[in-house]
């Protein structure tokens, strides 16, 4: 046992030094700051790279060069630095780049609040990129999914090649709590593939797989990467066959595979007609109601969501087949519950939203239940 | 020499473009350095200078426009042993201009090569931060409008260790790139060309008239000593290599008598500079200490030493969910300013909750047990009235005990600080 206290932040530096991570790229923002302090102090002594970008448009061409060069990377940042970030996102999306991206959101719109937090970037993460390919969001629920969510956020973006979010938010990334890093249960380490192809090309997929293989720039086989529609060679083709294949593996490789990552919590009770979907924070409120209630012999279901983008369809159909009535929390004015809505037409979908630079609270999410 | 061009993909320019030339140039040099394709990646901006990466036979790595230099860093950090070369035109620069500032001041081991033809070609000819006033080109009459700038001499007062300037249709362009690519730091080559397809349409531009222009300008012939200094790259690593491995967190353990039997919230309400995160952080070590799960909010203004500083804890045997305080069982109250941002909190407490408050501070009524502490008459100062209120609590065994304060306080303090944090402790009377 080695217990410790520790921001959400902290935690989500260990979680990527623990994954392999070693080259970091940042610009200074609240309430993300804490990453680069910490990764700064941590990888550099390891042998990693830790870069202060002049901006966050660098901050995250920095990490793109590395990423191809062979490093496993990552940069933070508030949801001012994502609209910076956004066609570097798009180029990551379209040229296949692994890359983990730390929105540690904060009351919007714009510079908004810098110290008070919200989950107002859901929808941003997945559609601010040009040609509105697929990404994935994962979303922490408290400190220990700071670290393991960090963790699986590289997997992913090695796995998949593409670049991976992890939607924290100020009132998880700067509260500190106690944590037993020894004691939790840390995914198995995935590493991108690394071609043995004689004749390397470095988008070409192998039969039954969607995502190429990967050889770093700077090695012994020449290796192309561009930012312009290509073909397998990584040059620019204006094929419509090709791109449309191209296109449809981009949104595929993804799409196909989200039953293997839909990460969730789930407390399903039998008799309950209502189910309270939520993710972030907001989970831990949600958790206290259910607990209560069930107490009380009124029980209620609850999910939270801890993969948000490409949406888990089939989990979140499979847990609300019971429920009459579906209850969506979130610190925002309303973005997923339109996922929800989409996919359970036949279900009563209610929402309930904050967006004001405080928790919802337990008694809020029982009072909007009571009241219908 | 083996050439490193692409015979498979021969340059596309348009019939007359300088770009060519270059293109020619900077196989030569490659060539004549001996390097093959593994040793060399370029990296190419957005416009005619983006196709540079296609005509060679090297690592290549294409981007979005204006930030060559910044993928290109992230490679060399990565590939110290890598020649990066960097292919940007006067759009680029101007689109990129922090990156090249960033470029500069920093001094990684990359060499850029402007592409400089004082015109947007690609998309119609339109003014660059390098078309002269009186151009005629494809932005109306916005050109007349501005300066054009001279990169030259402002990569050299960035920073750049080494600046030349030189014409397409130098024969010594091949020398120039070779000398630029073998020097241990930051290069840059303004390299002047003509854009037959847009520019020389309606602009006089040759050869001739580019010497010409040239030979007026300030001297720019690589070395610039004043900046000469240290490579970033090498730096980085020399720097790096001598610092100490950290540890990863822990080192807290789990040995003491929780005096509770279930959740409790604490929150302390000071000022800045009263040590009230670092209390917060040693109320939540003390719980730690006794195996509980903890959690700890702060609020403070961005501002040091000024304005409201708060720290909420949450000590609890069971798994804290909702991370929030609706019902404290205790409130430090220390400074008015504190007391003011939480002020929403007191109407509703009851005498379960113990408010212990510094002579002077002025709380909202509440039917809160009240302990009055004159911190200022006992000989306390300000920056120790929160640790005083947590030895208060750890003496009357609410929340905290004398143990877990003491356990806690070994662990964040050393030395001389430690040892007058553990005699304030023990010198506190109820």
């Amino acid at each position: 046992m080695s217990l410790s206290l520790l921001e959400g932040n902290e935690a989500v530096a260990w979680g990527a030094m623990t994954s392999g991570c070693r080259f970091f790229a940042g610009y200074p923002i609240t309430p993300a700051t804490t990453i680069f302090n910490t990764l700064l102090r941590i990888m550099p002594p390891a042998g990693g790279i830790c870069l202060q970008g002049e901006d966050e448009i660098a901050s995250m061409g920095y990490c793109l060069g590395a990423s191809m060069a062979g490093l496993k990377s990552m940069t933070a940042t508030s949801g001012p630095g994502i609209s910076l970030y956004s066609e570097q996102i798009s180029f990551a999306i379209g040229s296949e780049i692994p890359l983990v991206i730390v929105n540690v959101q904060r009351l919007g719109p714009s510079t908004g609040s810098a110290t008070r937090g919200a989950d107002g970037d859901i929808n941003f993460m997945r559609w601010g990129n040009s040609g509105g390919l697929p990404v994935i969001v994962l979303a922490p629920v408290d400190i220990k999914d700071c670290f393991v969510l960090t963790m699986h956020a590289f997997n992913l973006a090695e796995e998949f090649r593409c670049p991976v979010f992890l939607a924290s938010n100020k009132e998880i990334a700067m509260t500190k709590e106690s944590i037993d890093l020894d004691a939790v249960e840390k995914p198995r380490i995935i590493d991108r593939i690394q071609s043995k192809e004689e004749n390397f090309l470095p988008f070409a997929v192998k039969e039954g797989s969607m995502i190429p293989e990967f050889l770093p720039i700077g090695g012994k086989t020449l290796v192309r990467q561009t930012s312009s529609t290509h073909g397998a060679d990584g040059y620019i083709t204006t094929d419509p066959g090709i791109i449309s294949r191209f296109q449809n593996r981009l949104k595929n490789k993804l799409e196909s595979a989200i039953d293997s990552f839909s990460f969730h919590a789930s407390f399903i009770e039998e008799n309950a007609e209502t189910l309270i979907i939520t993710y972030g924070v907001t989970g831990r409120a949600a958790k206290v109601v259910i607990d209560e209630q069930k107490k009380a012999g009124k029980p209620l279901s609850l999910l939270i969501l801890k993969t948000l983008w490409p949406v888990p369809e089939n989990l979140i159909r499979d847990k609300a087949k019971n429920a009459k009535n579906v209850f969506v929390f979130e610190m925002n004015m309303g973005q997923y519950v339109c996922e929800i809505e989409r996919i359970l037409p036949d279900k009563k979908v209610k929402f309930f939203g904050r967006m004001d630079g405080r928790l919802i609270t337990p008694r809020q999410i029982m009072e909007a239940i009571s009241n219908e | 020499m083996n050439s490193l061009l692409n015979t498979g993909r021969p340059p596309v320019f348009c019939p007359g473009c300088s770009h060519e030339r270059i293109t020619k140039a900077l196989d030569k040099a490659l060539s004549n350095m001996g390097l093959s394709g593994e040793n060399v990646v370029i990296v190419s901006d957005i416009g005619c200078s983006g196709l540079f990466d296609t005509f060679f036979n090297t690592h290549a790595f294409h981007g979005i426009h204006g930030r060559a230099l910044t993928y290109a860093a992230g490679i060399k950090m990565a590939k110290p042993d890598l020649n990066v070369i960097v292919t940007m035109g006067d759009g680029g620069l101007g689109i990129g201009g922090a990156h090249l500032l960033a470029a500069c001041r920093r001094n990684l081991n990359l060499t850029l090569l402007i592409l400089n033809n004082f015109n947007f070609g690609m998309t119609g000819g339109q003014f660059s931060v390098t078309t002269p006033p009186e151009a005629q080109v494809g932005s109306g009459f916005l050109n007349r409008l501005e300066k054009p700038l001279d990169v030259c001499d402002i990569a050299r007062s960035a920073g750049a260790p080494y600046v030349a300037r030189c014409s397409s249709y130098s024969g010594d362009l091949p020398d120039e790139i070779e000398k630029a690519v073998r020097f241990d730091g930051f290069s840059i080559i303004d390299i002047w060309g003509i854009c037959p397809g847009r520019y020389t349409k309606r602009n006089k531009l040759t050869p001739q008239i580019i010497d010409e222009s040239l030979a007026g300008l300030s001297s720019c012939s690589g070395i610039v000593e004043e900046n000469k200094r240290i490579e970033y790259g090498h730096n980085y690593r020399e720097i790096s290599s001598k610092l100490k491995k950290v540890a990863p967190p822990g080192g807290i353990r789990a040995e003491f008598i929780f005096p509770e039997s279930d959740r409790q919230e604490v929150m302390i309400l000071g000022s800045a500079g009263q040590r009230i995160i670092t209390s917060g952080d040693i109320l939540c070590i003390a719980g730690i200490t006794a195996g509980l799960n903890v959690t700890q909010k702060n609020d403070y203004n961005i501002t040091v030493l000024r304005g409201p500083s708060i720290s909420e804890i949450i000590l609890s045997p069971d798994d804290i969910g909702y991370s929030g305080i609706e019902k404290p069982s205790v409130i430090i109250a220390l400074a008015q300013e504190g007391v003011d941002r939480r002020r929403y909190v007191f109407s509703d407490l009851d005498e379960s909750t113990l408010i212990i408050k510094a002579a002077g501070v002025d709380i909202p009524e509440s039917r809160a047990t009240m302990l009055n502490v004159d911190f200022k008459t006992r000989g306390i100062k300000s920056q120790d009235w929160a640790l005083v209120s947590l030895a208060i609590l750890a003496k009357i065994k609410k929340v905290i005990n004398v143990d877990m304060l003491n356990a806690s306080l070994k662990l964040v303090f050393r030395e001389t600080v430690l040892e007058s944090a553990l005699e304030l402790v023990k010198r506190v009377e109820i």
